[in-house]
């Protein structure tokens, strides 16, 4: 005979998460859901649109232009701060005092607030008082983020890899440091040259760090708002104008809430299946070459 | 293959060494004969990794040279030595297969593919690896990557010497027994000079044709595993050495006789101990004669307890306030508390300052 007592109990035990994920994740999730399928002008006058607001948000060629511009911007993103993160690592000492000043001077970006971030550069890349743009004009370049449409992709990229090459560049340490002296001691051996020590020992001891620090700048600098907002307002023009800039526009500045709501969704989605594909590319990346 | 010699040979990893405490290896003078299984046997920290890496080459020695074959090597890098080095723990290049790891010395070192495939098949054949070669090579068991780490080292041909730091430690027991039967099969075959760093005394003494023991940045004796159990060199070799070891008495001389507190042991020969310096007497714990009479010779000593070993008991008996282990055979009779103790005078060792006099 069984003796365990059949009741719901367990049920309170799983509450706690239950009401947690709900409010922080479910809750929110649906309210957009909701918005995006419906017009809403109060709570007690609503219409239910179906996929308008989706066919409509697809055909605005702002999000056109904005989806482009943020896919060009997080590749570079990768492009540059990746191999550079990785070549700052490896030349950072591996012992000794000058470890603990490399990795405080590299944290320092970190800690300063994205706005706050957005400020300095505003600052430091003015063409009248800003050190580096009398500096780049003083060299013969002229240079004006606020009136050139490049000038303000090169700053808003200079800025951003300012201010996160730091976190590859931790991340990658953290991989070298843990890779034991018997690896470099046995290639020394071998006969192995820097670019074999480099290709087939720390590629490959750092590709789970790699893996993070790709997924996670992808994210971050496909979600980037503050600093171009702060920097350039997004312009001139719509030229640095991203999509979280834009769904904030229509948002809060326009107050489209059913299409901002179509856009978030899809905007998630990319999201979502982007840090997918790099996930699983990555995974299969490491037992391919095995092979 | 290589006779490798030290020339006064030591080094420091402090960058001023004024004292001997500053030293990781002592000043020494020592000869690995060509093709000899050589085991390297001390306690952790005593040096022999440090003796080792001089040997590869990972390490340029402060003071000293070293010779390969009376060729002067000590500034060359190991690249340029032709030493193969097996880690504690096994290296294997994660994104190469096991042949492409096997190659890997020798693509460096720029030979044509043609003879890289013929020295991977001969090396891959004599460790049984040839049905692995097409596998990751980070896909195999511990024993399987240090077999390949020691391949990477054996397809280089000329190997002047395979170094072993301490390369069974995380290896499986069971599986143990296999990589050291290969080990002494290839050892037989080609006939390399190996050095093989332990801690392990069963470890070194199954290896070895001959060991080295160090401690403390000294080479105290260098003497198959016979010569260490029957003549340790140092009261820390017997100590070392054996299950359990040497028991070391402190003692006087007076005439031919050992003096031990009220007990005289007599002594074989007349040793002359040089002036001031302290006296120890050595004995295995094998030899000693345990008896419940008296016996030409033996002392009076006091039972403590006895342990069964399983194939022979271990025996704790009080002489004055030292205590002395006696190992008998399984079904010989233990006195109860009180009993004789006979030192077979061929088999006492007489120790000053720790060093063998007699």
């Amino acid at each position: 005979m069984d003796d365990k007592p059949i009741n719901q109990k367990a049920w309170f035990l799983v509450l706690p998460v239950v009401v947690t994920v709900a409010f922080s994740a479910v809750v929110p999730l649906m309210t957009v859901v909701n918005y995006s399928v419906q017009d809403i002008f109060d709570p007690h006058t609503r219409y239910f649109v179906g996929t308008e607001w989706f066919e409509q948000i697809l055909h605005d060629s702002r999000l056109h232009g904005a989806l482009v511009r943020q896919f060009v911007f997080s590749l570079s993103v990768l492009l540059i701060e990746i191999p550079l993160g990785i070549g700052i690592a490896l030349t950072m000492p591996r012992r000794g005092r000058w470890v603990s000043v490399c990795l405080v001077l590299l944290a320092l970006p970190l800690l300063v607030p994205w706005n706050v971030v957005g400020t300095i550069w505003q600052i430091f890349a003015r063409p009248d008082i800003g050190l580096l743009g009398r500096a780049v004009n003083a060299l013969g370049i002229p240079y004006n983020y606020t009136g050139d449409p490049t000038d303000a992709w090169v700053t808003v990229l200079v800025m951003d890899v300012w201010h996160w090459t730091s976190l590859v560049v931790l991340l990658c340490y953290a991989g070298l440091q843990a890779i034991p002296d018997a690896f470099y001691q046995a290639a020394r051996i071998d006969g192995a040259s820097r670019w074999a020590v480099f290709r087939y020992i720390e590629l490959p001891k750092l590709r789970g760090v790699l893996m993070i620090a790709i997924l996670l700048r992808f994210m971050d600098s496909f979600m980037i708002y503050a600093e171009p907002f702060v920097l350039t307002g997004g312009g001139p023009g719509s030229a640095t104008t991203f999509l979280s800039q834009l769904l904030t526009t229509m948002a809060v500045g326009q107050f489209d809430l059913g299409p901002a709501a179509a856009f978030s969704l899809i905007y998630f989605l990319i999201i979502l299946l982007f840090s997918y594909v790099f996930y699983t590319a990555l995974t299969h990346l490491g037992r391919g070459a095995n092979r | 293959m290589a006779r490798i010699e030290f020339q006064e040979l030591a080094h420091a990893y402090v960058a001023n060494p004024r004292r001997d405490s500053d030293y990781a290896v002592q000043r020494m003078n020592l000869v690995w004969e060509d093709g000899g299984a050589y085991a390297l046997l001390g306690p952790s920290g005593c040096g022999k990794t440090t003796l080792l890496n001089i040997i590869s080459g990972l390490l340029t020695p402060s003071q000293g040279r070293v010779l390969f074959d009376e060729r002067d090597v000590t500034a060359l890098p190991p690249q340029q030595r032709n030493i193969a080095q097996v880690f504690q723990f096994p290296v294997i290049y994660d994104t190469m297969s096991v042949y492409e790891n096997l190659a890997f010395p020798l693509r460096n070192r720029g030979l044509p593919e043609a003879k890289v495939k013929a020295r991977v098949h001969e090396v891959a054949e004599m460790l049984e690896l040839t049905g692995a070669l097409h596998r990751p090579g980070r896909n195999l068991s511990a024993d399987g990557k240090q077999l390949i780490s020691m391949g990477r080292g054996l397809v280089r041909e000329d190997v002047a010497a395979i170094l072993f730091d301490e390369p069974l430690t995380v290896i499986d027991p069971h599986l143990k027994w296999r990589l050291r039967r290969k080990l002494k099969e290839v050892h037989a075959r080609l006939r390399l000079t190996m050095v093989y760093v332990t801690h392990d005394q069963t470890e070194a003494l199954t290896f070895a044709d001959k060991v080295v023991v160090m401690h403390e940045g000294r080479v105290l004796q260098v003497g198959t595993p016979q010569e260490l159990f029957e003549n340790p060199a140092h009261t820390f070799v017997g100590y070392f050495i054996g299950s359990p070891g040497m028991n070391l008495l402190p003692v006087t001389l007076e005439g031919n006789a050992a003096v031990a507190g009220r007990a005289r042991i007599p002594l074989g020969a007349v040793a002359t101990p040089p002036a001031g310096a302290r006296l120890e007497l050595g004995i295995r714990p094998e030899f000693l004669r345990l008896s419940r009479e008296p016996t030409e010779g033996a002392v009076a000593v006091s039972v403590r307890d006895a342990e069964d070993l399983g194939g022979a008991r271990l025996v704790r008996v009080a002489l004055g306030e030292h205590l002395l282990q006696v190992k008998l055979p399984e079904d010989a009779e233990v006195p109860a508390e009180r009993g004789w103790l006979a030192f077979p005078a061929q088999w006492i060792r007489l120790y000053a300052d720790g060093y063998r006099i007699a």
